[in-house]
């Protein structure tokens, strides 16, 4: 298999051409210095992401609490992930660095708060 | 212009050393570093109801690698400051939007606890930021309908209001704001048809072209534009064409793409009817005010900071410079800028290449300042060489592998050099910045 990878380490943006089977990478060329082979070795192999999204609050000023994974996921674990963030509901107050979801999706990254929301006062 | 327009009741007049206007990244660094720096009486007046500015919206990590050192998203940016605010005596004024101000330091605002206010200060910060580029800058001519957003209010919609606008999205303009805004609709599961961009290279970070359009397949047409927007109530598609080199419409190559929402990512504009209101001269190129080393406007005591001042790719730059406005207003107001314009004055003009320059204009008074002039380039440039050029003597030199007018970049100029090739601001010139040619 054939790949362009475009490299985001520096802002030159190389283009590196990688060819690939299931047993690993058979060649690379395109690329200009170490930290472009291990970006596209990393990408082909084990391409990872933060992601970062919201999850609905309750008692909350606002309707949602922005939310990211503790750590890179596996970029094929995007869409699990993001249908378990989806059914969350967290009660406020929530504070920056909370726990939303412990280990999601088998990742070992957990979802994490990124903001504070205080509780609306009770009326 | 003068608003003395009381609604019963006794008016309210506050009086502060150092009044900043605008709660957001620019706005929050001032603060603190005046804060820091001793100033007493500080107050920053936030028209939304909590500090943070758009980093709240901005839920995408990135933010923070310059200042921090560390990747942290928009929300977690401005609680580092926001927390530490809270710390001191600064008074923040929130839901406190400033409707009038004029040349002698007095602001007019209002706010729900005190209704109408009249605000005086010794010195004063803008930091208002800036805002997007409304549909109706853009004369695209079709339908006058509903779904059609900037892509930063969509941004406020899906991040904190927890609303969807709609479920086929086409975007328009490739800026960091709308690639952004690509992925996080797909991940919302709204079908991003496809980015739209009118020059022929993408306006925003290869990083976000590579996470927020490759991963998920989302197509980025270059040299395409929207020639027409189709719908009655709601938008249900629009007309894209390719351009020619004058980015004119080439006929023949129309598509017509559905859609119901449309968002647009198109530039953004300074929010200065504030500044202009204070007298305060402004630099057409930027759309802020045209301010010298110090980041002090004509008008003395003004100075100005982040995107209100000139429109920034990162918000790194943005705290620095807040931190900079508040030194400078920290020497004001101990009277140590007095004599300033008297000094020598050196014009700094963008020469071949570059659009603009930042500060626009040096005064001697220091052979011992070093100053970074900023600036952003008309076209794309691999492996050039900046000069600083005064009186035909190139004072200052930075080779740049890759120049965009996306990415800002920075010289520094050393004043010593100033004093030495102007003979000591006997023989002055403008100092020319350029990409050699």
């Amino acid at each position: 298999m054939k790949k362009d990878i475009t490299c985001i380490v520096c802002p030159k943006g190389c283009t590196i051409h990688v060819e690939y089977d299931e047993t690993g990478i058979k060649s690379m060329e395109g690329y200009s210095c170490k930290r472009g082979i291990e970006y596209a070795t990393a990408e082909i192999l084990s391409p990872t992401r933060m992601v970062t999204s919201s999850v609905k609050t309750d008692n909350a000023r606002y309707t949602v609490c922005p939310v990211k994974t503790s750590k890179p996921i596996g970029k094929d674990k995007i869409q699990d992930v993001m249908k378990s963030i989806c059914c969350v509901k967290v009660k406020a107050p929530v504070r920056q660095g909370d726990v939303i979801i412990k280990d999601v999706c088998g990742t070992g990254a957990d979802i994490v708060a990124t903001q504070t929301l205080e509780a609306l006062e009770k009326e | 212009m003068l608003i003395h327009v009381f609604l019963g009741g006794i008016p309210v007049i506050k009086n502060f050393n150092l009044v900043i206007i605008g709660g957001g990244p620019a706005g929050m660094a001032a603060a603190l570093e005046a804060y820091d720096l001793g100033i007493k009486d500080i107050a920053i007046l936030e028209r939304d109801d909590s500090l943070g500015g758009i980093l709240k919206q901005c839920i995408h990590n990135g933010f923070g690698l310059h200042v921090f050192k560390e990747e942290l998203t928009g929300p977690e940016y401005a609680l580092r400051f926001s927390e530490k605010v809270k710390d001191t005596d600064i008074t923040v004024m929130l839901n406190t939007m400033v409707i009038g101000a004029d040349n002698n330091k007095t602001m007019y605002a209002v706010n729900p606890e005190y209704g109408f206010m009249t605000i005086k200060a010794k010195a004063v910060i803008l930091a208002m930021g800036c805002r997007e580029r409304p549909r109706g800058a853009l004369r695209i001519p079709g339908a006058n309908v509903a779904g059609i957003f900037t892509a930063g209010t969509a941004q406020r919609f899906v991040n904190m209001e927890g609303i969807l606008p709609g479920s086929k999205a086409v975007i328009l303009g490739s800026g960091d704001i709308g690639l952004i805004m690509a992925r996080r609709l797909t991940l919302e599961g709204i079908k991003v048809q496809g980015v739209y961009e009118i020059m022929d290279y993408p306006g925003g970070l290869t990083r976000n072209i590579v996470q927020c359009l490759d991963d998920f397949n989302i197509p980025l047409h270059l040299s395409t534009t929207i020639v027409k927007i189709h719908g009655k109530g709601r938008v249900t598609g629009v007309t894209t064409a390719k351009v020619d080199k004058n980015m004119l419409p080439i006929k023949g190559t129309e598509e017509y793409v559905e859609c119901d929402t449309l968002l647009l990512s198109v530039g953004l504009i300074p929010e200065n009817e504030l500044t202009e209101q204070m007298g305060v001269g402004m630099y057409q190129v930027t759309g802020g005010a045209y301010v010298d080393q110090d980041l002090e406007t004509d008008t003395e005591g003004i100075f100005a900071c982040g995107n209100v001042l000139h429109v920034h790719d990162l918000v790194d730059y943005v705290t620095m410079e807040g931190q900079k406005a508040a030194k400078s207003a920290k020497k004001y107001l101990d009277d140590l800028l007095e004599q300033k314009k008297t000094k020598p004055e050196i014009k700094v003009i963008p020469g071949n290449g570059l659009r603009y320059v930042l500060p626009q204009h040096i005064y001697l008074k220091d052979p011992e300042e070093k100053i970074k002039v900023f600036f952003r380039s008309k076209a794309r440039y691999k492996d050039v060489v900046i000069k600083a050029i005064m009186n035909d003597e190139v004072i200052a030199k930075k080779k740049v592998i890759r120049l965009i007018p996306s990415e800002m970049e920075s010289v520094e100029i050393k004043t010593s050099d100033l004093f030495r090739t102007t003979n000591n601001g006997a023989d002055l010139k403008d100092l020319v910045i350029e990409v050699e040619q």
